[in-house]
């Protein structure tokens, strides 16, 4: 059981998939309960991961390899560290709620819709598991095909142009990414003799700084046009403006992720020293930086509530990035964290918008003001999903952002300053968002008689209210989960980085005793 | 000279006389007695089969006696993996072919047996550009194909692009064909001989960059960017393929091109390529053309709104893409070409036959709007069209990514850097323009709401391009193997 269990987390959607494919397209209510049932069986076996994974164990587990294409030495080869633990249990979780989302969203071509969420669910799985690169590639393509689909198929008026953007977009950056990987692969062949995409293979490379330089800029392409990184996230709000709700939940809360993912474990593991060389440690921190307050300035200015949502993604990916490069253990495990916590808050954020569109069909926020009368329920899940979102101790948010803020400040204290900037302006755009739709007087007749949350709308809350606060509380065990593959990939980069120093994770004060004094700094 | 015709150069043309034989009976029966269509079906896919069975016994003498090759006449065929490999893409794309042409031509209303006897005919002709060693077998063979096909192109006699389509690609062919000759008889001239191991020695044997190898270089390479339509030589390519009849254009597309390519590769590559030694001459230039045909076909099918144009500029792009890993000219390049030969027969040919199944009496079924909503229409037409474009734009796990994966990791090996940048970037472009009919297909109503033109043989055609399709796309190592054994010694 347990050396198959991640194929089994893997193919479980596909399975799904098969059967929904024979139910007649006419039952639409068999086809709802069967897809919201094999996305909750995926969930409920990915559980088992959590339960049997060993938070001290070093490197990969459940570890499966098998030849694949054997001509080109490609593996079918899966396994998962901490890291890569989380982000399948939160693309498992938001899986599962955005189908639940869409029971009554979606109307027309249902069997294709699931059909398609399905199969994306494999995809973005598969991206987080590849322990080779050959595979990985093709997981990372794959998502691709249904996420067009469910944009430019159920999305909104500009549907078409948003999808084939995104595609677009998405596939320039990755097929220069296959250059890169294609030139690790020849050169391991030059130094090996042999051909191989495993990753563990293509760490013992030895390239020259030159050479790692420019594949660092091929991956670069691929994973920053994906997260997106300023300047190529203009694809992103055009993606989720026309997506339909469910498609921006998945959109937002893991798709994204399989760009900062790819940092982490690839370019980073695979060119060390061209990660920590200066010009692109720079360039990237700037990058991040840039987006992280051009995110949240463009937020402060829209109209439309679902490209506020979005651009705040550009901002809150922006400190994810920076993380990253601040190439330390608090800025990695913070970067990773907070990717959890942006999956939980946008997806909630997303969700939020998604009822207020079914009942009203518009998203423009001068249309609302005062839904707390009318929607007391609603606007307490809005009120915890902006909160969390901006970043207020004692929730999910926070955690994040103070890690990485603690490993910015670590790398470079201008980073740390500009960055602490963006908390600010985030807040700002949240509160003023809810002040205009939720607080005040109801000012337009249309809102008066709008149903609260029914049950199943608050099902699809409750569980990420309640992963946000734990999280918010009590981050421990997610720094403990992080701490083994974040330290692996921090010695990778800098050796010796650990020497003379306590490690850095299980003595920083964050999880229990940083609330007090650091609310003071982020404080909003 | 001790023997006029030994039982090796039998053996070596049994495939070669089956096509011929079964060509004449086919002519013959339909003339005998007429109207007799389903005989003549038979006759045609005996004649395949009695060809796939010389191969087949080519291949396992070939294997079973460690030789690699086998050479007949002396020397101006020969049997070698390499011919081996490519007759056999010959005779799959011959048989997918017949199975959908039938259905086609009564809905065209010019069903007439010549059209299986120049299918036969045609393939005869590709059989001695794939295994021809002598530059006049070689160029008979191609005048053998061309001719073939340029009546196949004018098949629908009382069209009028039809008959348009194969007045421009006569002339221009005539006219391509014409700069070979040139070519052919400069190689001669320089060698004395016509055999291409004796070329190849002698061209070898001339100083570097010297004029008359040039000469025979650039005329011989712009009668093949011709056949293989490379930019600039590929305006009678849309042409062509949106007149003819559409199971021809797919023929064309594909085993006309394999031909082209084998020939190709016998000139500049397979040893002994006669111009394989004057490789800093043409390298320059085969990059400039390979990049025009990328440039060419990916930006100009994106204005196209009649699919087959837009397959043909495609199909041009594709040139583009098989052109490159003769540049890079390792073996992953030439292993990479086979690859994508193979994988290229089946996705286009593919795509072809959807498009054959949206014709019927009265509806042309071309355009980019005969396909709106043909997922309501027929879901499993519109998802294998979606898998064949997928492919054709190098999506994995379709085998159109394999062929690309090639292609982009030989221009890696051998340091064309900037040109393989170019070269993903333009599977993006081209990602573009397929997805116009999957748009189509998938986003937009049902307008024409007719079942559409099926037969068994279609289906057949259809069920098995998708599944090769997706095989080598899934698993592609008995594939590989295949190429890899057919290419390397």
């Amino acid at each position: 059981m347990d050396q198959h269990l991640l194929s089994l987390v893997l193919f479980a959607p596909l399975v799904g998939l098969a059967v929904l494919l024979l139910i007649p397209s006419r039952a639409a209510t068999a086809i709802k309960v069967w897809a919201n049932v094999s996305a909750f069986v995926g969930f409920l076996i990915s559980l088992l991961l959590v339960l049997r994974f060993d938070k001290n164990a070093a490197g990969f587990q459940f570890v499966e390899r098998v030849d694949w294409i054997p001509a080109l030495g490609v593996k079918y080869s899966i396994g998962i560290d901490g890291i890569s633990l989380l982000l399948i249990m939160l693309s498992t979780v938001m899986g599962f709620l955005a189908l639940l989302s869409s029971w009554n969203a979606v109307t027309d071509r249902l069997k294709e819709y699931y059909a398609m969420f399905l199969l994306l669910q494999t995809g973005m799985l598969g991206v987080f598991m590849a322990l080779d690169f050959f595979l990985f590639y093709v997981m990372w393509e794959l998502v691709l095909v249904p996420m067009y689909f469910i944009i430019g198929v159920w999305g909104g008026p500009r549907k078409l142009y948003a999808a084939i953007k995104f595609f677009l977009y998405t596939l320039a950056g990755s097929a220069l990414m296959l250059l890169g990987i294609l030139t690790l692969y020849f050169q391991h062949h030059q130094q090996f003799g042999f051909y191989t995409f495993e990753i563990a293979e293509l760490m013992k490379l030895n390239m020259p700084l030159g050479m790692q330089q420019w594949v660092f800029w091929a991956f670069f392409l691929g994973f920053a046009i994906k997260v997106p990184m300023f300047p190529f996230h203009t694809w992103l709000p055009d993606a989720h403006v026309e997506a339909p709700t469910a498609g921006s939940v998945i959109l937002a809360s893991v798709l994204l992720k399989m760009g900062t993912y790819g940092f982490i474990r690839f370019s980073l593991p695979l060119l060390p020293q061209a990660s920590i060389d200066h010009t692109i440690v720079q360039v990237l921190a700037a990058l991040s930086i840039v987006g992280i307050l051009y995110g949240a300035l463009v937020s402060l200015m829209q109209q439309d509530w679902k490209k506020l949502v979005a651009y705040s993604s550009v901002s809150h990916l922006g400190f994810c990035t920076l993380g990253i490069f601040a190439l330390n253990p608090n800025g990695l495990a913070g970067s990773v964290l907070q990717q959890l916590n942006h999956g939980i808050s946008t997806g909630m954020l997303f969700l939020v918008i998604g009822i207020i569109y079914e009942r009203r069909h518009t998203r423009e926020i001068r249309e609302y003001g005062g839904l707390a009368h009318v929607m007391p329920v609603y606007s307490v899940v809005f009120a915890i999903a902006m909160l969390s979102s901006a970043g207020l101790p004692l929730l999910n948010g926070f955690i994040g952002e103070f890690t990485i803020l603690q490993g910015a400040f670590e790398a470079n204290r201008v980073w740390a300053a500009s960055a602490v900037l963006g908390v600010i302006f985030g807040a700002a755009y949240l509160l003023w968002l809810y002040q205009r739709t939720m607080l005040g007087q109801v000012t337009n007749p249309k809102n008066l008689h709008l149903p609260d949350l029914s049950l199943r709308e608050l099902c699809v809350f409750l569980p990420l209210i309640a992963w946000a606060i734990w999280i918010g509380v009590y981050p421990k065990p997610y720094f403990d989960i992080l701490e083994k593959p974040v330290q692996q990939i921090v010695e990778r980069v800098r050796p010796g980085y650990y020497q003379g120093r306590a490690p850095a994770l299980a003595a920083s004060p964050i999880p229990r005793a940083a609330v007090p004094g650091a609310a003071a700094e982020g404080g909003h | 000279m001790s023997q006029f015709y030994t039982s090796t150069d039998h053996f070596v043309l049994i495939p070669a006389i089956m096509l011929a034989l079964f060509g004449c009976a086919t002519l013959l029966f339909d003339f005998l007695v007429p109207r007799q269509r389903r005989f003549l079906l038979v006759i045609v896919l005996a004649g395949l089969a009695f060809t796939g069975y010389g191969l087949y016994q080519q291949q396992s003498y070939l294997a079973a006696s460690g030789f690699a090759e086998l050479t007949a006449f002396n020397g101006s065929v020969t049997i070698d993996g390499f011919a081996l490999f490519f007759n056999w893409i010959f005779l799959i794309a011959a048989l997918i072919v017949v199975l959908v042409s039938y259905k086609y031509l009564e809905i065209e209303g010019e069903h007439h047996g010549e059209y299986y006897a120049l299918v036969l005919f045609a393939q005869c002709g590709m059989f001695f550009l794939a295994t021809g060693t002598d530059l006049v077998t070689l160029f008979v063979g191609l005048e053998l194909m061309a001719i073939c096909f340029y009546i196949k192109v004018g098949f629908l006699r009382g069209e009028k692009r039809s008959n348009e389509a194969a007045m421009k690609y006569l002339l221009l062919g005539a006219f391509s064909s014409g700069f070979l000759a040139y070519g052919f008889s400069l190689m001669y001239g320089i060698s004395g001989s016509t055999r291409l191991a004796d070329v190849a020695a002698a061209v070898a044997a001339r100083p570097a960059w010297d004029p008359l190898v040039f000469l025979a270089m650039v005329t011989t390479a712009v009668g093949l960017f011709f056949k293989i339509s490379a930019v600039p030589f590929h305006m009678w390519a849309p042409d062509a393929y949106e007149g003819a009849p559409t199971s021809v254009t797919a023929y064309l597309s594909v085993a006309s091109k394999a031909a082209s390519i084998a020939f190709l590769l016998r000139i500049f590559w397979v040893s002994p390529g006669p111009l394989a030694a004057a490789r800093e001459m043409w390298e320059p230039l085969l990059i400039g053309v390979s990049l025009a045909t990328l440039t060419v076909g990916n930006l100009a099918a994106i204005n196209q709104t009649n699919v087959k144009r837009l397959l043909a500029y495609s199909s041009i792009s594709h040139a583009g893409y098989m052109l490159l890993g003769l540049i890079a000219g390792n073996e992953t390049g030439i292993k990479g070409i086979a690859v994508y030969m193979m994988v290229y027969m089946f996705m286009n040919m593919g795509a072809f036959i959807v498009v054959i199944a949206l014709r019927r009496k009265e509806i042309i079924g071309e355009d980019l709007d005969d396909f709106a909503g043909l997922m309501h229409r027929n879901p499993v037409y519109a998802i294998l069209m979606l898998v064949f474009l997928l492919s054709l734009a190098g999506i994995p796990p379709t085998a159109g990514f394999i062929g690309k994966y090639f292609i982009f990791l030989s221009l890696i090996e051998t340091g064309h850097y900037a040109l393989a940048v170019v070269a993903v970037l333009y599977a993006a472009v081209a990602l573009y323009y397929y997805f116009k009919i999957v748009r189509s297909m998938f986003t937009r109503e049902l307008v024409e709401k007719a079942p559409l033109a099926s037969s068994f043989g279609l289906r057949l055609a259809l069920g098995a391009s998708g599944f090769m399709t997706l095989a080598i796309g899934l698993y592609p190592e008995p594939f590989l193997r295949l190429a890899q054994t057919s290419f390397m010694r």
